[in-house]
């Protein structure tokens, strides 16, 4: 494969530096019958280059996280409070025309579900030119948008021939890349990843993750990956935010959270998860279901399925407390969830 | 058979208001319901009645389209009561009866200045009779008679020019319009349902020769051919009913319904329906039948809405072997030169065409607030 | 050809042999189709009594299409599908319409998307009741009892609170339990099972393969398990069959094919499965390119144009059969032995 990322900008990083800090943000959908409290209360931080993953089972509110961060939200969304800056400025604070000309500049997202994200009835490449134009009206040339865009191809891995064709002329993979190009086209500092490989199969995705991987690297981006895979989130992140009903449960190192999940949401999840490698273990299932948003158990939105559950947790909230080493739970009783090395091995 | 599995209580499901309602009927422990299933089933459907009835009524024009129609059919009722009680059948008969409204004319010699007070003295002999002279005041009935609302017999909405009541050809024609729309309607939805999930499910060359059927009667010119069978046929309501259900229900209707019952014998609770033993005609009429149901009652409402305007239209030119409809009424004023007539015999043109066109819009209006109930995607957040 | 024996000394629940299915590519309405999509291209297995079957492969490599030809929803274009259930033999191709019935009561079904795979206007009760009832088993107070029974069955408690449910106002979950019980309402010996975990979220993945593997045991009930997910297949079955355009390349015991893969295609596809573990180390895949439709395929091996290993004897020969590798394993490759003994090297 002849990739090449020598002629897109490549971007000086430090990685202590943080770019994206989500802090307290609030979020709830208003419906006929009532709240839906989305998002609650999550704050985390995005560094430069490098890579989080949000995971949590559907209608967590993962999505709704990378919606508010680029608010691409339905009119029914309401920010309650919180801040979301990226380089130290409130995007909730920019007027609307502003937001839109971040929006794919700093910000890019890949979707789920490549093929509704290109227009069926235009070219790949005119539909990225359009990007282009949005962006950089008048400042590129016809011809130069032509190298730019063959640039981004060739750095995602498609022959650049391919901007003349129609998106059903593509494989789903090679839509996937179209879209990771269309998401580099203007050089962002983020690029959010909802789901970006759950429709494909294991050998693509395979590749599409690694494709990401390498241009986040060679270009010092970061990325948030949200997906509901912990396996895929294992392979390629640097820390990870572990979400249940609409709550960041716990955040930190990946290597450290798949090690020794603390939260008890997050330890039975990896629990359940089975794996090709290793012995065969007894997996275990996580009782009950997932709780319904419009009314959120009380205290610990995940005691009616913990089983360390007690009084405390159907009372008072925890907060997402830092346990040492940037490893934060939001569990009162995060010392006595085991290890799940020795959970495993038994 | 007995597999232990730990049990498995969803508190979402246990204080669930169906939930109760059900678990009320069965007696516990035992297994088999207290209550027979039919009277669950009901149950179960007055639910959903209930349901798609409160989403109905968010929907301002679907109501008022209800008001409306039940308006219409306060108008169809109140006929026959009114007939049995104060009006006169002798008088006001919609199709029999007759009322002279007399009017005095001076006879004048020369030119008449008041055409509603003066005739002339030779229409006047033509008229009565050759003794007549000028200046004399005689007394002829006059048709159209105007309004009136005093009086022995009031017209109140005039009379046409039989000499018969407005009003009551009005009232009298609604029942019929609301016959037309029923045999129609019903006709429509049966033809069609059976010939779009038939055509959906079997595929072939049955979907494709009823299909082409289908085009056919579509790309025929509905009006015309109508009024070319009115013309050789005797053609009656109930006929007319059935022709119209017919035309309508194997072409444009059928079309929508199979694309909608291709959608759904895609589904993988068709498969399922198959697997578990069922045969063509089970999952046509088990599966395929109730999920197109919906689609059908909307198309039942605009069936409705162009059964009452051909009629009208068929009417107008007198096609139609009925004694008496808001189209009758129009065409009776046509044939006696009043149609341009304007505002000054508007009870013989107006009150039949603001029926005709009211009603037709009720039932189109309720048929697109069923659409918001049937599509969710049109609802309103 | 003859298909892989297997170890068991009875007689198998279903012999495949040489089973086909192509989808002619219609260009026109008057021209006969002169193109074929192989769907399944002459693959032959068994299935024991009581075994769990796992047919993997990519979306499109015709896995799906032997489920629905095993369960009568597909006829296929040859080959022969042999069910033995006691006293009952027959050619599933050739149930004949009078005998449909009652191999419906024998095989049966379950669905991946269980939003898709209920009729929304039917209860519960309609839903799990209708085989019983199109085949006119039980008066309608028995159906219920035997409903009942089921739904208890499946861990849906108290079951009288599921009965007059419809399937929106049930959990994804809760659903491909009731989806279970359908399968399961007149006792079946064989169940084809296409995806049903795949759309449900991991915490509740768990608990329906658990279910689905409790009641196989203890109903004997066989399954064929298509999946793409090799870890779920894992779990679920004693032998894994793994599909590459139509054709198996690879069939054996699960550990055996996750522990010692000898298809490039199997290692390519095992490599590529991310792992739940950070700090594992995965063996690069080495295959190229992604996949493609069998239309009219030529006759040498389907995966000549991907494999890192393709030499001349697979150009020159036509698609490799089955051949013995080791105990009840397996494989389609002319150049196993070689790329065992670290003789080629991947190009």
């Amino acid at each position: 494969m002849t990739t090449s990322l020598e002629n897109l900008e490549t971007r000086q990083i430090d990685p202590t530096k943080p770019l994206l800090e989500v802090d307290d943000l609030i979020m709830r959908y208003k419906i006929k019958a009532g709240e839906v409290s989305a998002v609650e209360d999550v704050s985390f931080t995005v560094h430069q280059g490098e890579a989080v993953g949000l995971v949590g089972e559907s209608g967590c509110g993962k999505t709704s996280i990378a919606l508010s961060l680029l608010r691409l939200l339905p009119s029914n969304a309401e920010y309650v409070s919180g801040e979301i800056r990226l380089n130290g400025e409130d995007l909730l604070q920019l007027s609307d025309p502003q937001m839109r000309s971040r929006r794919w500049k700093d910000i890019a997202m890949v979707f789920q579900g490549a093929m509704n994200s290109w227009n069926p009835v235009y070219r790949i490449g005119d539909q990225i030119r359009e990007t282009l134009d949005t962006h950089y009206r008048g400042e590129m040339s016809y011809d130069e948008q032509r190298a730019h865009m063959e640039r981004l191809f060739t750095s995602v891995g498609l022959p650049p021939q391919m901007l003349d064709r129609f998106p059903h002329e593509f494989s789903g993979g090679m839509r996937q890349r179209a879209v990771i190009a269309m998401a580099l086209a203007c050089s962002p500092e983020l690029i959010i990843a909802d789901e970006p490989t759950t429709a494909l199969d294991v050998i693509v995705q395979d590749q599409i993750l690694k494709e990401l991987k390498r241009i986040q690297r060679e270009l010092g981006m970061s990325i948030i990956y949200i997906s509901h895979d912990i396996a895929v989130i294992a392979e390629v992140t640097d820390s990870i935010g572990v979400m249940y009903a609409g709550k960041l449960v716990e955040y930190g190192a990946t290597s450290e959270i798949f090690a020794r999940p603390k939260h008890p949401y997050a330890y039975l999840l990896l629990r359940s998860t089975p794996s090709i490698t290793g012995p065969r273990r007894i997996l275990a299932p996580l009782e009950g279901e997932p709780p319904d948003l419009l009314n959120p158990p009380t205290g610990c939105r995940f005691h009616p399925r913990c089983p360390f559950a007690t009084e405390k947790c159907v009372v008072d909230e925890p907060p997402l407390a830092d346990i040492g080493g940037g490893h934060r739970v939001a569990c009162w009783h995060y010392d006595q969830v085991p290890d799940l090395e020795e959970a495993l091995v038994r | 058979m007995s597999v232990s599995q730990p049990a498995r209580t969803d508190p979402e499901v246990e204080d669930g208001g169906v939930a109760g309602l059900v678990a009320d009927d069965l007696t516990a422990g035992k297994g088999v319901s207290a209550t027979p299933i039919w009277r669950v089933r009901l149950r179960l459907m007055r639910r959903s009645i209930v349901q798609n009835w409160a989403l109905f009524r968010e929907n301002k024009m679907g109501m008022v389209g209800l008001g409306m129609i039940a308006f219409f059919a306060l108008m169809a009722l109140s006929h026959p009561i009114l007939m049995s009680t104060v009006w006169d059948p002798a008088i006001y008969d919609p199709v029999e009866g007759y009322d002279a409204v007399l009017t005095e004319y001076t006879v004048v010699e020369g030119e008449v200045t008041d055409p509603a007070t003066q005739i002339d003295l030779q229409t006047a002999r033509l008229e009565r009779n050759p003794t007549i002279d000028a200046g004399d005041v005689i007394t002829i009935p006059t048709q159209p008679a105007a309004p009136t609302v005093s009086g022995e017999n009031p017209h109140y909405l005039g009379t046409d020019v039989r000499g018969r009541d407005i009003l009551s050809q009005l009232l009298y024609s609604t029942r019929a319009a609301f016959f037309l729309g029923a045999v129609a309607a019903i006709t429509t939805v049966l033809i069609a349902t059976t010939i779009g999930s038939v055509a959906a499910y079997f595929g072939g060359w049955i979907d494709g020769g009823l299909m082409r059927f289908a085009d056919l009667i579509l790309l025929m010119p509905l009006l015309p051919l109508l009024i070319v069978m009115s013309a050789a046929f005797d053609i009656n309501m109930v006929m007319l009913g059935v022709l119209i259900g017919l035309l309508n229900g194997f072409g444009g209707v059928a079309i929508v319904l199979k694309s909608q019952a291709l959608s759904i014998k895609v589904k993988a609770y068709i498969d399922a329906a198959k697997v578990a033993g069922g045969g063509d005609w089970h999952v046509i009429f088990r599966h395929i039948v109730p999920n197109v149901l919906p689609l059908t009652f909307l198309y039942m409402m605009f069936g409705v809405t162009e059964a009452i305007a051909l009629e009208a239209t068929l009417s107008f030119f007198g096609l139609l072997n009925v004694p008496m409809t808001w189209g009758v009424m129009i065409n009776s004023a046509q044939t006696a030169g009043y149609l341009l007539s304007g505002f000054s015999y508007w009870w013989l043109l107006f009150p039949a065409g603001l029926a005709v066109s009211f009603l037709a819009f009720a039932f189109f209006i309720v048929g697109r607030g069923m659409d918001e109930v049937i599509n969710p995607r049109l609802r309103a957040r | 050809m003859t298909a892989p024996p297997l170890h068991t000394e009875t007689k198998p629940l279903l012999e495949i042999r040489d089973l086909e299915k192509r989808f002619p590519i219609s260009r026109g309405m008057f021209r006969s189709p002169t193109e074929f999509v192989h769907a399944v291209d002459g693959i032959s297995f068994d299935i024991a009594p009581g075994e769990s079957l796992g047919l993997v492969g990519e979306s499109g490599c015709g896995k799906s299409t032997t489920g629905r030809m095993l369960v009568k929803l597909m006829e296929p274009s040859s080959g022969h599908i042999i069910f033995r259930d006691g006293d009952y033999e027959r050619d599933v191709a050739d149930v004949p319409r009078s005998g449909i019935k009652d191999f419906r009561s024998r095989v049966q079904m379950i669905f991946q998307d269980p939003y898709e795979s209920m009729n929304p206007r039917r209860t519960i009760f309609d839903t799990v009741s209708e085989p019983l009832a199109v085949q006119h088993v039980g008066t309608i107070p028995e159906r219920e009892e035997r409903v009942l029974d089921l739904l208890r069955l499946v861990g849906l408690t108290p079951p009288e609170n599921f009965l007059f449910r419809y399937p929106h106002e049930l959990s994804g979950g809760q659903r491909q339990r009731v989806a279970i019980a359908r399968a399961l309402v007149m006792n079946p010996t064989f169940v084809v099972a296409d995806e049903p975990t795949s759309m449900l979220d991991v915490s509740i993945r768990i608990s329906i393969m658990e279910l689905m593997t409790q009641l196989g045991r203890e109903l004997g009930v066989s399954y064929l398990y298509i999946t793409h997910d090799l870890a779920v297949a894992r779990y679920m079955c004693d032998r894994i069959a793994v599909m590459y355009l139509g054709k198996i390349v690879e069939i054996g015991p699960t550990e055996e094919i996750l522990a010692r893969p000898k298809h490039p295609y199997t290692k390519a596809l095992l490599s590529a499965v991310p792992v739940p573990d950070p700090s594992y180390r995965r063996t690069p895949v080495e295959i190229k390119g992604g996949i493609s439709k069998a239309i009219n395929p030529a006759p040498e091996c389907r995966f000549i144009q991907r494999c890192p290993f393709a030499g001349e004897v697979c150009e020159e020969n036509v698609h490799p059969p089955l051949e013995q590798r080791g105990e009840d394993h397996f494989v389609a490759c002319y150049r196993v032995e070689e790329i065992e003994r670290g003789e080629v090297v991947p190009h």
